[in-house]
């Protein structure tokens, strides 16, 4: 990777030379302002048609083929787009009970999904259920913190994944909650669940420091907050207690949050934290800018919601 | 000059190569999947077979309801309530008894997993559907006659018409256990008894504890929602009474 930054670096300044008299100042200028935009979704629960027109909460709203196109026309907005899923992919519909899943892969393969993390109702066939429906994903899944060594998703889950997108190298990792008394143990079988805070420590620092990411993306499905429970792991117990994490996408909780929420981490930096409710009603989108270390130093950071 | 330009070149390679690349600004925002939105032709049309197929099946007539049963059409027992504790129990019958070559003495489910009505007339896929939207499957725990006390104690307090079968409960009016039979007969002491139940609940739903720890524990592989629909595809018309097994004077 370093060699072919390197080749369009010198070419491009090649170009500079021969227009000649360029300043340090314009070259900066104009390497300025990639662009890199995150899609994603959460708990759409089998949710494959929109509401019907007389839904008393939710009339006419979701629906994959809406979505699907909502999806293509930001992608030809910006081709430097990743999207992602928080898990609960399963269960909610007939869809699910008839197909076991099947239809929801694929159409999230039609959609170009890039990842998604496990919920526990994508366990709601077992996870013998789960591993049949994995030739139909196109997309691959993340979670940092299941250990599937003696199941049959060993080897097919990652703990993260790295993409490259216009120069900018993003890490994304997942994060699932946990199984005991919420799954049952015929379902999950010899999946491990160890603690996702600590595994997120762990990741961020592997993507940050060792990978050297630009941006790092945390997949969780283990809830916004507990107010009941405010010790058990959540998302914005987890934006608080790690460094590194530019974002987190989170689901299992069902918050329909009308704008993301900014938290501030273990180093007092901003961390986005954000979730779209459930059953496809939503998609969250969230543009980042990039723009060379030196500039971001002398102009600072901002970041707007809405 | 052509040496400089060359130094140039290089300088300016060195310089590129190194200035990293951070975030200088986010915006975040969620978007709304409305009707204004256009469908897309290729995934709409690639969901149509599979949804047709569901239409046509869960459109399918199974058996018919005389009339409207829902789960407050009585006090401590409903109509709805009795025909699921007493499907869940005749479906699962035959399957536990060829596997352990015993019988099952009491069934009972909870009143908050029935999820919607059974209308008056004809009963459909759909309407099984409805009524058990999850996936939950049968189990019989085998109990102590202390947890079946405990069972019974449950129910008591709860004052909830949480389905039952091959339980009778009598109570005076002010709520106290007067008789709890289980097939016409007391609890006996030191006997073990089998209670056919949900997953869901043997594993501690509705803080039913006394499921939790079974003397054996037998798991059907047998949905709810599927014992629902093989019992409607085997009845004409479904019974819809209220037969006092739980009853206050």
């Amino acid at each position: 990777m370093k060699r072919r930054d390197f080749i369009q670096h010198s070419l491009a300044t090649g170009a500079f030379v021969t227009l000649g008299g360029l300043s340090l100042q314009s070259f900066t200028a104009n390497n300025a302002k990639k662009h890199i935009t995150i899609l994603h979704t959460n708990d759409v629960h089998s949710h494959i048609d929109p509401f019907d027109a007389n839904d008393a909460r939710n009339p006419n709203q979701g629906g994959a083929a809406r979505r699907a196109s909502l999806i293509a026309n930001i992608r030809k907005e910006n081709p430097n787009t990743l999207l992602l899923d928080a898990g609960d992919i399963f269960q909610g519909t007939p869809y699910f009970n008839y197909y076991g899943g099947e239809l929801e892969f694929k159409l999230m393969s039609m959609m170009k999904y890039d990842l998604a993390t496990i919920g526990n109702h994508d366990y709601d066939n077992g996870i013998d259920g789960l591993y049949a429906q994995l030739p139909n994903a196109d997309f691959e899944f993340v979670s940092a913190n299941y250990d599937f060594t003696n199941t049959v998703m060993d080897t097919h889950v990652k703990p993260y994944k790295i993409f490259i997108k216009d120069g900018i190298k993003i890490g994304i990792f997942g994060l699932g909650i946990k199984l005991n008394g919420l799954v049952d143990k015929r379902m999950y079988k010899e999946t491990v669940y160890n603690d996702p805070i600590e595994s997120a420590q762990d990741m961020s620092r592997i993507l940050k420091e060792e990978e050297k990411c630009d941006l790092v993306i945390c997949l969780s499905h283990l809830g916004y907050k507990y107010s009941k429970h405010p010790d058990r792991p959540s998302d914005l117990i987890l934006a608080k207690k790690t460094k590194n994490i530019d974002l987190i996408i989170g689901g299992h909780t069902h918050t329909f949050l009308p704008k993301p929420t900014i938290e501030k981490n273990l180093n007092g930096d901003s961390v986005l934290v954000n979730q779209v409710g459930a059953y496809g009603l939503y998609v969250g989108r969230i543009d980042f800018y990039f723009d060379d270390e030196k500039n971001v130093i002398a102009n600072g950071k901002s970041i707007i919601v809405k | 000059m052509k040496k400089i330009v060359a130094l140039l070149v290089v300088f300016l390679v060195v310089a590129c190569a190194k200035e990293k690349q951070s975030i200088s600004r986010i915006e975040g925002k969620r978007i709304t999947i409305s009707d204004s939105l256009p469908a897309d032709q290729a995934i709409e049309d690639y969901i149509k077979p599979y949804r047709d197929r569901i239409k046509e099946d869960m459109s399918k007539v199974l058996s018919y309801a005389p009339i409207d049963m829902h789960k407050n059409d009585g006090e401590l027992e409903t109509t709805i309530g009795n025909l699921m504790s007493d499907f869940v129990r005749s479906q699962s019958e035959p399957i536990f008894n060829k596997r352990t070559g015993k019988n099952i003495d009491i069934c009972l489910l909870n009143h908050g997993g029935i999820r919607a009505p059974i209308p008056k007339g004809p009963i459909k896929t759909q309407t099984a559907f409805n009524v058990m939207p999850f996936e939950n499957s049968i189990v019989v725990a085998e109990l102590t006659s202390e947890n079946v006390h405990g069972l019974v104690d449950y129910l008591v307090t709860a004052k909830r018409a949480h389905p039952i079968a091959g339980l009778t409960i009598k109570l005076d009016k002010d709520y106290k256990l007067l008789e709890a039979l289980v097939n016409g007969k007391p609890i006996e002491d030191g006997k073990t008894y089998h209670v056919v139940t949900s997953d869901y609940l043997q594993n501690g739903g509705d803080r039913m504890n006394f499921l939790k720890n079974p003397v054996t524990l037998e798991v059907l592989d047998y949905k709810i929602r599927n014992a629902m629909i093989d019992y409607f595809k085997s009845v004409d018309t479904i019974p819809a009474r209220l037969d006092g097994r739980f009853v206050k004077q």
